[in-house]
């Protein structure tokens, strides 16, 4: 199937998303199932990913600033910036993509090879709206959020480093903090994160539902959803960066 | 009742249904029989609407099913059951959610009321003590068994089955098949099952529709069947050599040779080789 048709099918499914639905009550509990599967159940790996950037963007920044005349509060204004502008909201989202897309791309699937997606649709359920509408809601709601807890622990991650290896002490780091910061940035990185968190959820969900076959296809279609999801990403945060970041 | 006219149905090149046309008829089991790849399965889902009819007409009751709008379809969708042939149940829930969640969905009944309901429908299914399973803790049959029990919640005045005895063994086959049955006749279903499990024809077919090469090619009941003289049908329900023997049995009974008390040990003692 060529590129347009997928695009074609991707939007109907979008479109199909947005109907009355047909129990409210339901669709929040399902929402809020998926807001603790995305959101608590990425939390772990999020603040141990982000927390390691934070370290080693401090101690390579400090690697790689050899100058005397450069002072060493540079190195928590690099951090900062670095973290909040991309490490955070990219690199966390492109694991999150691996985490998340595979999880949403392999249980649609198997939903539907084994006909539970038929057997709502019979029930007269729209599964557009109750299987795909929570998830993509779920994770818009709970990645930004992702995104912030991992700025803020991915700075403490460079201020622990950079005290712990002597870089700087923690006064430094902490002026270094406050100095020449742009709240624009944070702003950026939560445009970025609720762009992101719609990539990754709404693209595995597209491989997962049209799947056709057995486990085989199921796999293949997870990994497919997860390619695509981070070069969708990657492509979408260089647009972003392209249009809000250059004057 | 259930009623199909013209049905026709294309996959790219590959014509699967060909102007299939039948009725369906309330408190009855309908079978839809026919071998691997005759468009069984299409039809049932075309029936259901999971698949859209590239020509004809359903009507469910006299109403339009193929004209009808998207909310029309929901609503009427609600009076259908559906066993799939693999139980279709959800994996994360556990036989008591499985089976409440369309009274969870579609009902404003109070908690303590659904839960009755669904004890209820479990014990109807002869699964009282399966309520905090999981479908992954229950044998193919209990899954049947829960799907049915899913699928007669609403009390549906529609319900299908496809390939329910796929994957069982022939005594829980003529478990699930006595259960169908029962049901049908106690709700008044108009119950439509896919099949090629020549039992069931036997047990439960009170309305048969034989399919060939995505065509209608036989229609009868299961009185009727063994005495068809349609070349196709024959090869398809006389495939094993038991039914051949059947089926030669009843012609000698109706020409009054042997009677219903014949001594069978007697009979395959002295070797008789009643197909020959």
């Amino acid at each position: 199937m060529d590129f347009f048709t997928h695009f074609g099918r991707y939007l109907i499914m979008l479109k199909g998303m947005f109907t009355k639905p047909e129990n409210t009550k339901m669709y929040w509990k399902e929402f809020m199932r998926q807001c603790v599967d995305i959101g608590i159940g990425s939390l772990g790996i999020v603040s141990i990913i982000s927390v390691f950037i934070g370290a080693v963007s401090a101690v390579q920044t400090a690697y790689q600033l050899v100058s005397p005349l450069i002072p060493a509060q540079t190195i928590a204004q690099i951090v900062r910036d670095t973290v909040i502008l991309e490490f955070s909201p990219t690199l966390v989202c492109i694991v999150l993509a691996g985490v998340i897309g595979s999880k949403i791309a392999s249980e649609l699937g198997n939903m539907r090879v084994s006909e539970q997606i038929d057997a709502l649709e019979i029930m007269g359920i729209n599964t557009k709206s109750y299987l795909i509408l929570p998830k993509i809601a779920a994770a818009m709601v709970t990645i930004p959020l992702l995104v912030i807890i991992s700025m803020v622990l991915g700075i403490w991650g460079g201020r622990l480093a950079g005290v712990a290896s002597g870089i700087l002490s923690a006064d430094t780091f902490d002026r270094g903090l406050l100095s020449k910061f742009i709240p624009y940035n944070v702003f950026f990185a939560l445009i970025k994160s609720y762009t992101f968190a719609f990539i990754i959820s709404s693209i595995p969900s597209y491989y997962g539902y049209y799947v056709k076959g057995g486990a085989l296809e199921i796999g293949r279609s997870s990994t497919k959803s997860v390619v695509v999801s981070c070069i969708m990403l990657l492509f979408a945060d260089y647009v972003l960066t392209q249009l809000l970041l250059t004057h | 009742m259930i009623e199909f006219k013209n049905i026709g149905k294309h996959f790219g090149e590959n014509i699967v249904l060909t102007d299939v046309s039948h009725v369906m008829q309330t408190g009855k089991c309908n079978l839809i029989i026919g071998t691997s790849g005759s468009g069984k399965t299409v039809l049932q889902k075309c029936l259901v609407g999971l698949f859209e009819p590239d020509s004809g007409h359903i009507f469910y009751d006299g109403i339009s099913f193929t004209e009808m709008k998207t909310q029309a379809r929901k609503e009427l969708r609600q009076q259908i059951g559906m066993l799939f042939q693999g139980s279709a149940l959800f994996d994360s829930m556990t036989v008591e959610q499985n089976v409440m969640f369309p009274l969870d969905m579609f009902s404003k009944l109070t908690h303590g009321e659904k839960k009755t309901k669904v004890n209820e429908v479990l014990a109807r299914v002869n699964l009282e003590d399966a309520n905090n399973k999981f479908p992954s803790e229950l044998s193919g049959g209990m899954k049947k068994r829960v799907g049915i029990a899913r699928a007669i919640v609403l009390n549906p005045k529609y319900l299908f089955c496809d390939e329910p005895n796929s994957g069982l063994d022939p005594q829980t086959s003529l478990v699930i098949d006595k259960l169908i049955f029962d049901i049908t006749k106690e709700f008044n279903i108009t119950t439509v099952i896919n099949t090629h499990d020549m039992n069931s024809v036997m047990e439960i077919g009170e309305n048969i529709l034989y399919m060939y090469n995505g065509q209608k090619e036989w229609t009868g009941t299961n009185e009727e069947i063994i005495f068809s003289k349609n070349e196709r049908l024959n090869q398809f329900i006389f495939a094993s050599n038991f039914l051949q023997d059947a089926k030669d049995m009843r012609m000698l009974e109706a020409k009054g040779i042997i009677s219903d008390d014949r001594n069978m040990e007697e009979m395959l003692k002295n070797g008789d080789k009643l197909s020959n």
